[in-house]
């Protein structure tokens, strides 16, 4: 097991060095120059130059990156040119409402996608698992960002219940409270939920149906087991080997959904400073907050891998 | 988004008149080659007639809520909501299958090299396929469009780069399936070359996988058009497009909260069409999966 | 076909009277199982031999309960005296594990793979004697050395796919015997095995069976595996018991044109008659869709020995006198068929 821990973690810290690198490829070199991109095209050529002294970029591409990854280790990103303040700062700022929302919405559609799709293969064939699989569907094909936009419509235009669209903060400093500003992140939370509960609901569903034609389950019926105790017993541990996998990925999609949804709601997250960084062409800003979220998507998916390890006593034998 | 069509076992019965008539009876098929077909009838009709032009604009009557005239509707300059639809079905249309078609193009042909290679050529595109998904698809698709500048080509691009490690993966998966078939070992034993073998004997078995999968990123690929179009990134004004669609409506909820409805359910429509379609086709092309989806 | 005894003798433990099991599929629905009856003592060990798709299998379903949601089973189903044929779920939950235990053909999947085996033996023993943990763990590994599984003690705590296909089949034998059930059901225990672990596993089963004097149906399509450990054998072709009786009086002086056939299919060696090359008979035809089964005997058109009669009524069991008491077939041309023997002979 020991070993097997050692492994996936050299994995994930490969994968972390790849992204850097992908990212650093992306976003530093092949704009060109950052400083002439910062200023936009109408910068004098001397403003220009002073601002690529000003942001390192005369020294070789290799030594920015060494600088970059350096820096990341001792929690030093850089400072961001249209903030003017630390892009640590920032983020953090920022990261105190992403996280909460991102695990918000996690929840949410875990529950949901469970009972959903427990329900829908308890009622297999029938109506109950037609029209579960319906909604699924709908689920799916329809745009997160579109789904709070009517979520909008609905709670905040029509019954007023919520506000359109900001966030108040979590201390009463910032003019805000916790329970003011779970109420904000209500909305947006449900709205990613959706679409990945839907997803989820369906791989669910047909993981436990896999799992009932196993002859197992019928070892346990044979046991007098009833149905209900072969379920919960012996059907859920091993469905949930696929479907947590699958939420593993999901959690990138989510996470990839903030930077949408944060824009619908006007909410001040990680998604929309990523967002907003790119209009303003705050590469340096843009360049760690992808980092980190790549970072975030890496960590959750090694979670994921030790879970789906310890859940299957298979893997530890035969993973290696 | 990475909803793999089918696991690795592709089969092929050609389709014939007998597959028809089963695929007229299979309600998922139907359901969703109709929606499909709808959005296809929307693209073409956009080329010749629309109720007005799309880009004229006409101040006096914007924010109309739909009437004789106008059958949905105008938005904030008094363009025809109905026309704005149709020509985005165009756009909606022309990025899913350009960007499908790059990522299938691609992804096919280093998927079928890696299935055919193996050894470390296989591990290569394969990691490298594994470690793209670290990166969400919307996100890299953001920065790409960030970096190289918005609009239409450029969102066409990101997308298709996306589309490359799915089907990569897919092909890869179910190539190896197939290659180590009984057929195969024959080809081989015959002295046929490893392209012919791929063209000729892998790539005809395997087409049925990837024809499911195809409708599953194009799918995926409406999606993000209107995610980047939202965002700002996507086709550029004046060219219409359902995802800018809502973001215009966004700002106008409270006097016209219905523009922010008919771009979703366009969007809603055409995905689910292919989400169906993708389902039907598959149970269709696979005789062997059980009929318990 | 009840067994002719004295009118002292103990109750059945087992009592089949005309079950029927009905399957509705796509195409129609199939009577898989046409009244099939049969009394089983406790001690006994009666063998049901015969072909895929017989029914033999949804016959052991049916007593445990377990038939598919496709199935409806009619008729009487006895056991000690208790109707189990309609009975609720809740009550056949009480049965199962308990009062008759059942071994399943595929070893190798019959265990949950995320569950440590000591964990699942204990569990019939916690459900239905509520034993606790500890308890339950000290029985079950008395089962499991019981059932010859080496170094038991430290491998309670081991997960199925650290055992072999042999120690696996052991392992469910142990958990269906763990509540000590009067009533054994082995469906084709050894089938998926390799033939050098067959005896050892029929052994085991046999052992215990004697020693805790309990009932065993023996469900295979292997006649050999039927001679040695049944006493009674019923022999099922297309749904319907078409031989009854004593194994010892079944094989030798098979009745049935379709025992004969089976009998007559085994692989051979050595040629029956000396200079002649082994060749392997088998049945001409094969076995009708369950769906289309046409009324008349079911073995009817296969039979060398048809006639016009044996296409419109099932039919009766006839006793043989030559056999012991209870040798049972259900045939029209018995006559013809021991003529053809004896001419062969």
């Amino acid at each position: 097991m020991g070993f097997f821990l050692f492994k996936r973690f050299l994995t994930l810290l490969a994968t972390l060095l790849g992204a850097s690198v992908v990212v650093f490829l992306v976003l530093d070199i092949l704009p060109g120059n950052a400083a002439q991109v910062l200023m936009g095209p109408d910068a004098s050529p001397d403003a220009v130059a002073a601002l690529a002294t000003q942001l390192g970029l005369d020294q070789p591409a290799a030594q920015r990156y060494w600088q970059w990854m350096s820096g990341l280790l001792v929690g030093e990103m850089g400072d961001s040119y249209t903030y003017g303040s630390p892009v640590l700062e920032l983020v953090l700022e920022r990261l105190a409402l992403t996280v909460p929302l991102a695990l918000m919405a996690m929840v949410l559609s875990t529950v949901l996608a469970l009972a959903a799709g427990l329900y829908a293969a308890a009622r297999h064939n029938r109506w109950g698992d037609v029209g579960t699989m319906g909604l699924a569907q709908l689920g799916i094909a329809i745009p997160n960002f579109w789904f709070a936009i009517l979520l909008i419509l609905l709670f905040s235009v029509k019954l007023q219940w919520f506000a359109a669209g900001g966030f108040p903060g979590w201390t009463e400093d910032s003019g805000g409270s916790p329970l003011a500003a779970l109420k904000a992140l209500l909305l947006p939370a449900v709205a990613m939920a959706v679409v990945q509960a839907a997803i989820l609901a369906r791989i669910t569903r047909s993981a436990v149906l896999d799992v009932l034609r196993e002859d197992f389950v019928r070892t346990a019926r044979a046991k007098g087991l009833s149905r209900r105790a072969a379920l919960w017993g012996h059907v859920l541990r091993n469905a949930m080997i696929p479907v947590i996998t699958v939420m593993g990925l999901q959690f990138a999609n989510l996470l990839a959904g903030t930077i949408v949804v944060e824009n619908v709601f006007y909410l001040p997250g990680l998604g929309r400073l990523i967002f907003q960084s790119i209009a303003n062409r705050d590469l340096i800003v843009v360049r760690n907050c992808v980092m980190l979220l790549a970072a975030m998507v890496v960590v959750v998916n090694f979670v994921v891998d030790l879970l789906y390890a310890v859940i299957d006593p298979r893997v530890k034998a035969s993973d290696l | 988004m990475n909803q793999s069509a089918a696991t690795s076992t592709p089969p092929a019965p050609a389709p014939t008149a007998g597959w028809l008539r089963r695929a007229l009876r299979h309600r998922s098929f139907v359901a969703g080659a109709v929606l499909v077909l709808l959005l296809l009838a929307a693209a073409a009709l956009s080329l010749v007639w629309t109720p007005w032009s799309p880009y004229d604009m006409d101040l006096p009557a914007k924010l109309q809520p739909p009437s004789s005239q106008h059958w949905l509707g105008t938005d904030a300059f008094g363009r025809d909501v109905v026309s704005l639809l149709l020509v985005g079905a165009r756009n909606s249309l022309l990025v899913g299958v350009i960007a499908v078609g790059i990522g299938m193009g691609l992804g096919v042909a280093l998927g079928l090299l890696a299935a055919a290679r193996r050894g470390w050529v296989e591990e290569a595109i394969m990691r490298l396929a594994d470690f793209t998904f670290a990166f969400p698809a919307i996100l890299s698709a953001i920065m790409m469009t960030a970096v190289f500048g918005a609009g239409t080509i450029n969102s066409i691009i990101a997308i298709g780069i996306f589309n490359i490690p799915t089907f990569a993966r897919v092909t890869r998966a179910s190539a190896n399936a197939v290659g180590s078939r009984d057929f195969i070992l024959a080809a081989r034993a015959c002295g046929k070359g490893s392209v012919r073998i791929t063209l000729e004997h892998v790539l005809p078995n395997i087409a049925s996988v990837l024809i499911v999968q195809a409708t599953v990123q194009f799918a995926i690929a409406i999606l993000a058009e209107a995610a980047l179009s939202y965002l700002g990134l996507g086709t550029q004004p004046p060219q219409p497009s359902w995802g800018r669609m809502l973001s215009d409506a966004q700002t106008l909820m409270f006097q016209a909260p219905l523009l922010a409805v008919w771009p979703g359910v366009a969007i809603a429509l055409a995905v689910l069409g292919l989400n169906l379609l993708g389902d039907g086709l598959r149970d269709l092309l696979d005789p062997r999966l059980t009929r318990q989806r | 076909m009840p067994t002719d005894r004295p009118p002292t003798a103990p109750m059945p433990l087992l009592q089949v009277t005309q079950l029927r099991i009905r399957l509705h599929t796509h195409r129609g629905a199939a009577d898989a199982v046409r009244g099939i009856d049969f009394t089983l003592h406790r001690g006994e060990t009666l063998g049901l031999v015969g072909e895929s798709g017989c029914g033999k299998s949804l016959t052991a379903l049916a007593l445990m309960g377990l038939l598919p949601e496709a199935a409806q089973a009619s008729g009487s189903i006895l056991l000690d005296g208790q109707e189990l044929v309609g009975l609720d779920d809740a009550a056949l939950c009480r049965l199962r594990g308990n009062r008759i235990g059942m071994v399943f053909q595929e070893p190798m999947t019959a265990l949950n793979p995320v569950h440590r085996i000591g964990d699942q033996v204990a569990e019939p023993l916690r459900l239905h004697r509520g034993l606790g943990r500890t308890a339950a763990r000290r029985e079950a590994l008395a089962l499991l050395e019981r059932v010859g599984i080496a170094d038991a003690a430290r491998r309670l705590d081991d997960y199925p796919h650290q055992f072999s296909g042999g120690q696996r089949q052991r392992i469910t034998i142990a958990m269906a015997l763990a509540c000590g059930p009067d009533l054994l059901i082995a469906d084709e225990p050894t089938t998926a095995l390799d033939v050098t672990v067959q005896q050892q596993i029929l052994q085991l089963i046999g052992d215990l069976v004697a020693e805790r004097g309990m009932a065993l149906i023996l469900i295979s399509h292997d006649l050999g595996v039927i001679a040695q450990n049944a006493d009674r054998m019923l022999v099922m072709y297309g749904g319907s018991v078409v031989e009854s009786g004593p194994t010892e009086a079944v094989f030798s002086a098979m009745a049935h044109p379709y025992t004969r056939g089976l009998f007559a299919a085994r692989p051979q060696l050595v040629p029956r008659r000396a200079g002649e090359r082994p060749r392997l008979s088998t049945i001409a035809g094969t076995v009708p869709e369950l769906a289309h089964l046409p009324a008349g005997c079911p073995f009817a058109g296969r039979c060398g020995f048809t006639v016009a009669a044996c296409h419109s009524t099932t039919p009766p069991p006839v006793p043989l006198a030559a056999g012991g008491a209870g040798h049972l077939a259900r045939c029209i041309r018995l006559d013809a068929v021991a003529a053809a023997q004896e001419a062969s002979a």
